[in-house]
């Protein structure tokens, strides 16, 4: 091999550490979020929804991070449109809402959200009038969110306990597996610790 | 120095493979059974068809039954033909899906979708029964081989077609061509936007 050749593999090396550095940097460990981690950094564009902003409690316009939202626990679903268990399981997970949304005591503490993967606004908004999804959703046209949150599949739900002092941990973090609205709410409200709050 | 040329190698691997990950065909339902072919070169055939022909006819055997002609729908229904590339395949896996809850908008405007691919029926059956009930037609072009899709100028050289959509109005007039790139799933609002214009033609 001459000296030439000799550094080609080199370089490539080189250029391939770089990306995956650069990979690391930009989007995190490509890995799903930890039970007992926090989030990635995501900023998400408030609601311009009056209902849905209302229903976050978010006053200002521009982008949020979901421990910004005014509650207790935060439930994330990961979907797509283009999803055929998300299409199936969107009446039981409309009926989590109104489960939460009926009980006094826990319609402020829990919220509800949805992040469309690769799905444009317009996706989501057909998503969410053919299954009449009363909460908030929100458009991932680029994937940038489910790339720091590790290319899940769908769906894909997270857990999320925000502390009083503003801080916030991830307690469920878990491919598909929404074996019901009930079972659901009682698995949320015990490993969350909310149960143990009332 | 022979330890550190292993180490740099095992990285770029890594850093190679992570850069070849999809973030399409996300759905579970298809568990781990989705053969990822990595990413294609983005067109790889040259159309036969432009807006303003005769769209070709053909008649193709259906998943579930039968036969469909495309001459079937003149003067009756506005056609869009929707070709993926293969069955159990990244980005194909779910186009369909989503097109399946938008079953409305297609009504609306006096529309029918056919799904074409060069697969077999046997599997294009087991394939869609992961998408749940489809609400269309799926045909399979398998034989003689793409015979369709070369027709349309959508059969790429190594045998799979591409990913492309053809707006039919109801006299049989191609007035919308689609083809994309293979790798990447075409925005819904734009199959609307084109079913709109074909209702109004």
């Amino acid at each position: 091999m001459n000296n030439k050749m000799k550094g080609v593999p080199i370089s490539v090396a080189t250029i391939a550490i770089f990306l995956t550095l650069f990979h690391y940097l930009a989007f995190g460990s490509n890995l799903p979020p930890e039970k007992g981690g926090v989030l990635p950094e995501i900023k998400i564009p408030v609601p311009v929804n009056a209902t849905d902003r209302s229903y976050l409690g978010l006053k200002s316009i521009g982008l949020f991070k979901i421990p910004q939202i005014k509650a207790k626990v935060v439930i994330i679903e990961i979907f797509s449109m283009y999803c055929p268990y998300c299409q199936k399981e969107a009446p039981e997970v409309n009926r989590l809402y109104s489960i939460i949304e009926r009980n006094a005591d826990l319609k402020d503490k829990i919220k509800l959200i949805g992040i469309g993967a690769g799905n444009s606004s317009f996706e989501v908004e057909v998503y969410k009038k053919k299954y009449n999804v009363p909460f908030p959703l929100f458009p991932d046209e680029e994937f940038s969110i489910h790339k720091c949150i590790g290319e899940v599949r769908t769906p894909y739900f997270l857990g999320v306990k925000i502390n009083d002092d503003g801080t916030h941990r991830i307690f469920y973090s878990q491919l598909g597996k929404f074996k019901g609205a009930e079972p659901f709410l009682e698995l949320m409200l015990q490993i969350s610790g909310l149960k143990q709050e009332k | 120095m022979k330890k550190h040329g292993k180490f740099i190698v095992t990285l770029s691997v890594i850093s190679i493979f992570l850069y070849s990950a999809t973030a399409f065909c996300l759905s579970d339902a298809f568990k781990n059974n989705i053969y990822n072919p990595g990413t294609l070169k983005p067109i790889d055939s040259i159309l036969k068809v432009k807006v303003g022909d005769s769209a070709p006819d053909f008649s193709l055997p259906v998943v579930f039954g039968g036969r469909i002609s495309l001459d079937q729908y003149r003067g009756k229904k506005n056609v869009v033909l929707s070709f993926v590339p293969a069955a159990w395949t990244p980005v194909c896996s779910d186009q369909w899906p989503g097109y399946n809850i938008v079953e409305d908008i297609f009504d609306r405007n006096d529309a029918i979708l056919l799904g074409i691919t060069v697969d077999n029926i046997p599997s294009l059956f087991a394939w869609t029964n992961q998408m749940g009930t489809l609400w269309f037609p799926v045909l399979s072009d398998f034989w003689p081989h793409g015979a369709v899709a070369d027709r349309y100028g959508v059969l790429r050289s190594d045998g799979i077609t591409e990913r492309a959509l053809f707006g039919i109005d109801k006299k049989g007039i191609i007035q919308y061509i689609g083809v994309g790139d293979i790798n990447k799933r075409p925005r819904l609002e734009i199959l609307v936007r084109e079913l709109e214009k074909l209702e109004k033609q």
